[in-house]
């Protein structure tokens, strides 16, 4: 019972591990879809920002310069992201698909030219990287008090600071979007831009906001992946997370909290299918992992098409904003 | 001429060449950044797609894939429809394909299993995009959201049957057996051989005539049929479709579902023509490419084999560049790709107001430039 408890607990552990760059991501896609823009380059803004993290680490050895620089990159890519989607009109799923295929090559054509590893980068060494936080007592806590203990040493203590940061980014998103009336506008320009231009403001310029905060979180979702998570950049490290997280985003019907549970459960399912593999369970035999990993795309597209309540993605999301003359 | 075809000739050739070149010189650029000289790379790219033996039959063999997968994003376009599930729909095809072999090929003669199998891939790829067209049209879900959705479950699916039911007795890696000896559709050499004409040997095989034949199809469908009227009927406004008496529903399912199949065609080539079995991604992201080479080719069917002629020979000669270089690879075409998607998709109109301004001013010297602007525009 004991040892069934803590296989259960190692896997909340995983969730939580698997989860991070979901929730970075979900939280970027609900700032940037709330305001009108559909992001589908989630999945090639983190790829870019887990490229530049990994390499910066390799060759400065600290995380934080990592850290600063895929943000960097990430916002780059989400001001191209706005200047073809608000300032030049363009259609806004095609721009995304581009940075995601234009990442998806650059970040393998520049790890080559750079460190000559077929793609990857350097293997980051332990200060290279953000080690995980040993919270007081957890040793002791964890092998003294039974049931209540494991819990605290295994799925509170021993993270790193951005699985933390991203469990803060959900209650920022809520307070930013929700409460204050940055957040209002923000919710207008993605449901009546003309509201907002009649008010005086710019709804360009509250847009490119957004995709601002997109790019920022999605920074955090890639430094994660290949300098905490992971120990180094490896080819199309992301495999999907992006869109996952949009499914979740929506899953959550463009809500911080429903995103959250989402992208907990997407996550759960994750770290099940690796503990499942191989695994043969009593009365049901070896359960398929490649359908429990595809269940988030099922899921997700169940309740779009209405079976499971509705989501309604914010009215005016890709339509480019024209003002009436 | 008049300025209305000039407009024409702007919007159609001129405004499609200066996007490619700006997504071109930012590579160079890229390339130059990386070291290597761009034009060096150019060379060996043109060389390595043309020049070499056996090259073109390479260059064309891509570009039957690219046809495939171009013309089902085309189909989609014209009823306003973003069909991203080209992989998946592939896939599926590819899926369909493999069923028919597997089950037949010891029982029915060759050339049935083949015609069959051709049948069962844009069956199995038409499904495949009918019921993302469904959810949209019935259950008011988003096309782009499903059909990406879509994308992964067809590759979880192909991954749980090829390393489960489907995979060959003995085998570890997850693809089937192969398909009895004649199931498969002839390369062009040898059928030029029996001709008696002595061509390299290459993996260039009969889906791509199938593939052109396709393009004749849709264009007969899309402009000279009551079917294809309506589907641009309704992409031009589903009001005005209704008011026309189509049903926008039933035509958004039946064009999501050729658009499906076109893709799933896609399979011929890789399965039917090269494989003869079914392998794990086989599709590498031909199913995206293909969003770029109907927006190149603006969603016509002329277009669309331009531009898949200029992918074909892109990832061909982009091949060659692993044997020229240390530093660029074959991933620097994924690259030239997402720009020229960029700059041809989403930045499409961004050189318009220069070049109308230009081609105002060689026009007319004296105050032609608002008169050149007003036909564009109209």
């Amino acid at each position: 019972m004991a040892d069934l408890w803590l296989q259960f607990i190692l896997t909340i552990d995983a969730t939580l591990r698997v989860a991070t760059p979901l929730i970075l991501c979900a939280m970027a896609g609900i700032f940037s879809e709330r305001a009108g823009i559909i992001d589908i380059s989630l999945e090639g803004k983190m790829l870019m920002a887990a490229f530049a993290a990994a390499s910066v680490a390799a060759v400065t050895g600290s995380p934080w310069a990592g850290l600063g620089v895929a943000i960097l990159t990430s916002l780059a890519l989400s001001l191209l992201h706005g200047f073809a989607c608000i300032t030049h009109k363009g259609n806004q799923v095609i721009s995304g698909l581009a940075i995601n295929i234009l990442a998806s090559g650059l970040t393998v054509t520049l790890g080559i030219a750079i460190f000559a590893r077929g793609g990857q980068t350097p293997l980051l060494g332990k200060g290279e990287r953000f080690g995980s936080l040993q919270l007081p007592f957890a040793d002791w806590i964890g092998a003294h008090i039974p049931f209540i203990g494991p819990i605290y040493k295994e799925i509170i203590s021993g993270h790193n600071i951005l699985v933390w940061l991203a469990f803060a980014a959900v209650a920022i998103t809520y307070y930013v979007v929700f409460k204050t009336s940055f957040g209002l506008r923000l919710r207008a320009v993605g449901e009546k831009p003309e509201a907002i231009d009649s008010a005086g403001i710019s709804v360009s310029s509250m847009r490119f906001q957004a995709v601002l905060l997109a790019g920022l979180l999605t920074g955090i979702a890639g430094a994660y992946l290949s300098t905490a998570h992971g120990a180094g950049f490896i080819r199309e490290m992301t495999a999907g997370k992006g869109y996952i997280a949009l499914a979740a985003m929506i899953f959550g019907k463009w809500r911080p909290g429903p995103a959250l549970l989402a992208c907990l459960m997407f996550g759960f399912l994750d770290a099940l299918a690796a503990r499942l593999q191989g695994v043969s369970l009593p009365y049901i035999g070896e359960v398929s992992t490649d359908l429990i990993l595809a269940l988030p795309y099922i899921m997700t597209v169940v309740l779009l098409a209405g079976f499971i309540g509705t989501a309604t993605p914010p009215k005016a999301i890709g339509v480019p904003y024209v003002k009436e003359r | 001429m008049t300025e209305a075809r000039w407009a024409r000739l702007i919007d159609i050739v001129i405004l499609p060449l200066v996007n490619l070149l700006a997504a071109f010189v930012v590579s160079g650029i890229i390339i130059a950044a990386i070291g290597e000289n761009p034009f060096h790379a150019l060379g060996v790219m043109i060389k390595g797609a043309f020049y070499y033996k056996g090259a073109l039959g390479y260059t064309l063999f891509y570009t039957t894939n690219f046809i495939f997968t171009g013309l089902a994003v085309a189909v989609a376009f014209h009823a306003l429809l973003f069909n991203i599930g080209g992989e998946g729909q592939a896939a599926m095809g590819g899926l369909a394909i493999g069923l028919v072999a597997l089950l037949l090929d010891t029982s029915l003669p060759a050339y049935l299993v083949v015609l069959i199998a051709i049948g069962g891939a844009f069956l199995f790829g038409g499904i495949w995009g009918a019921i993302p067209g469904y959810l949209q049209a019935k259950r008011g879900s988003h096309i782009v959201i499903t059909t990406i959705m879509f994308n992964f479950i067809a590759a979880s699916i192909m991954v749980w049957l090829l390393a489960g039911m489907l995979i060959a007795p003995g085998q570890m890696s997850p693809e089937t057996r192969s398909f009895a000896d004649d199931v498969s559709l002839a390369k062009i050499h040898t059928i030029a051989e029996y001709f008696g004409w002595k061509i390299a040997n290459s993996p260039l095989n009969l889906s791509f005539v199938v593939a052109l034949l396709c393009c004749a199809g849709v264009w007969v469908l899309i402009w000279r049929t009551r079917l294809g009227y309506a589907i641009r009927a309704t992409g031009f406004s589903e009001r005005a479709a209704i008011y026309g008496g189509h049903q926008p529903a039933r035509i958004i399912i039946i064009t999501m579902a050729i658009s499906g199949g076109l893709a799933g065609l896609m399979a011929l080539n890789e399965i039917l023509g090269v494989q003869h079995r079914v392998i794990l991604n086989f599709t590498a992201g031909y199913g995206f490419t293909g969003i770029a080479v109907a927006l190149m080719g603006r969603n016509h069917p002329v277009g669309i084999i331009f531009a898949s002629l200029l992918f074909g020979a892109l990832y061909q000669g982009g091949a060659e560049l692993d044997f020229e270089f240390q530093t660029i690879t074959r991933e620097m075409v994924v690259m030239i790709q997402g720009l020229i998607i960029l700059f041809s998709g989403a930045l499409a109109y961004m050189f318009n107001p220069a070049l109308q301004k230009i081609f105002a001013r060689l026009l007319q010297p004296s105050d032609g430039a608002a008169s050149v602007k007003g036909g564009i525009d109209g």
